[in-house]
């Protein structure tokens, strides 16, 4: 069942396995234009993880940046990339040992929040991920860490 | 080394590098030569001490200084970017001192401009320059960084010079007595690194009878605002006030240092014992920063 809704774009990325409820904010990161052929399910049931989201795009090809921001949202989700109908790569998203774009800093007197520019963190996944802002040097949860979109 | 901006971006190697040029300035064996060089001290937050330091650092090598002081907001006010500001300084300025309230400030300084940037304070964040005269000033008295028993007193809470000088001396291997009010206690995230450094730490809440097997006492200004209730202030306050009586069974090595400036925490009485070291340690300062330019700008 499953396989056939994969399949069901003919070129394009599927984002499977994304923590049920969260597919709205990936579609918000992700700058999808009219273009786009979107298919989206929400609250599906998954073996893996309970209940999981869904999204397709079709002829559309993630950034390394935009893979980096799924990951902080969603850890657990695969990235398939579908050419003429086919799974060409399928793998489980890791969190990025660093992240520089579309970040947000907690810290409200962090220089990334003051001038608007992005905050770039490492992050240190050796076990719980914790990142550190590389500008005011504090450490947070991925969760704490807000993408923006 | 590029800029100076954390002293998480120093080796072990780099720091005693830094200290034995500081020591070669200090003796004359190095005499650096800042003639035509012109080193800009941005204060967007006033410090007279650590901005004098500095000043006094370059113009003893021949160096000249611009001083910028003040508020963040000054050029922004007539629209003009920090980038900017920053980027214009830079074609003035060999080097860029800056101070700032704002945490990341000089990282970001030092991403924007081609000139080394010296981080002298952002916000709770770093304060690298202190951080190293206080490590100058204790292999100066010690001999060596190595296995030393540090007291940290007053306000370790929100005080940024002990953490910064708890987590240079964990590297060194240094055992730590945190002597503070509950409520002021070292940090928890600072505590974690030295747990997983394997570091020894002791907590108490009394100056008195804790300090006899310290090689260094490090008193930090409890600040009464932090009070919630200025009774409870009075309550504790003298618990942490270092007084010459108490000086009677210390080693023989000990010193008292203090990042200045003192209110009443140490005892004026302590002044003229051989233990006192605050002020020739605000000396080392100068030796330092020295040896901080010296290094940014190509010395050896
Ligand atoms: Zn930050």
């Amino acid at each position: 069942m499953r396989q056939i809704k994969v399949n069901a774009i003919k070129n394009g990325t599927v984002i499977d396995h994304i923590p049920a409820g969260k597919v709205l904010r990936v579609i918000d990161l992700l700058t999808i234009t009219g273009k786009n052929v979107v298919m989206m399910g929400m609250n599906l049931s998954s073996g893996k993880i309970g209940k999981k989201d869904i999204l397709k795009i079709e002829n559309r090809a993630l950034s390394d940046d935009e893979v980096n921001s799924v990951a902080l949202i969603a850890p657990q989700a695969s990235l398939i990339i579908i050419k003429d109908f086919e799974v060409i790569k399928k793998e489980a998203l890791q969190i990025p040992t660093y992240i520089e774009k579309n970040v947000v800093c907690p810290n409200v007197k962090c220089i990334s929040n003051e001038e608007e520019i992005s905050s770039k963190f490492k992050i240190n996944v050796d076990k719980e991920p914790i990142a550190r802002c590389v500008y005011c040097e504090k450490k947070y949860k991925l969760t704490e860490i807000r993408v923006k979109i | 080394m590029k800029n100076l901006i954390s002293m998480r971006d120093l080796t072990k190697e780099e720091i005693l590098h830094l200290m034995e040029t500081a020591s070669k300035i200090e003796a004359g064996k190095i005499v650096p030569d800042m003639t035509r060089k012109v080193a800009a001290l941005l204060f967007f937050e006033p410090s007279t001490r650590t901005m004098f330091s500095f000043d006094t650092a370059m113009k003893r090598m021949n160096g000249q200084t611009i001083i910028m002081s003040g508020t963040k907001n000054t050029s922004a006010k007539k629209g003009e970017t920090f980038a900017d500001t920053l980027e214009t300084i830079a074609q003035y300025a060999d080097i860029i001192i800056m101070r700032s309230p704002t945490e990341g400030a000089a990282r970001y300084a030092s991403e924007v401009v081609d000139v080394p940037v010296v981080n002298a304070g952002d916000g709770a964040n770093q304060h690298p320059t202190q951080a190293l005269l206080d490590l100058y000033s204790i292999i100066k008295t010690q001999g060596s960084l190595e296995n030393l028993k540090i007291g940290l007193a007053g306000d370790l809470r929100f005080g940024r010079t002990v953490h910064s000088l708890a987590q240079a001396m964990a590297v060194f291997g240094a055992e730590f007595k945190f002597i503070s009010p509950s409520f002021l206690e070292m940090p928890q995230y600072i505590k974690d690194d030295l747990d997983e450094m394997g570091i020894k730490y002791e907590e108490c809440d009394d100056v008195e009878g804790n300090i006899d097997d310290l090689d260094i006492l490090y008193v930090t200004r409890i600040q009464r605002e932090r009070f919630a209730d200025p009774e409870d202030y009075e309550k504790v306050k003298g618990s942490y006030i270092l007084r010459k009586n108490m000086l009677t069974n210390v080693k023989e090595n000990f010193k008292v240092m203090h990042p200045l400036p003192r209110v009443d925490e140490i005892h004026t009485d302590v002044d003229d014992t051989e233990f006192a070291y605050y002020f020739p340690q605000a000396k080392n300062g100068v030796y330092t920063r020295e040896a901080i330019i010296h290094l940014l700008l190509g010395g050896k």
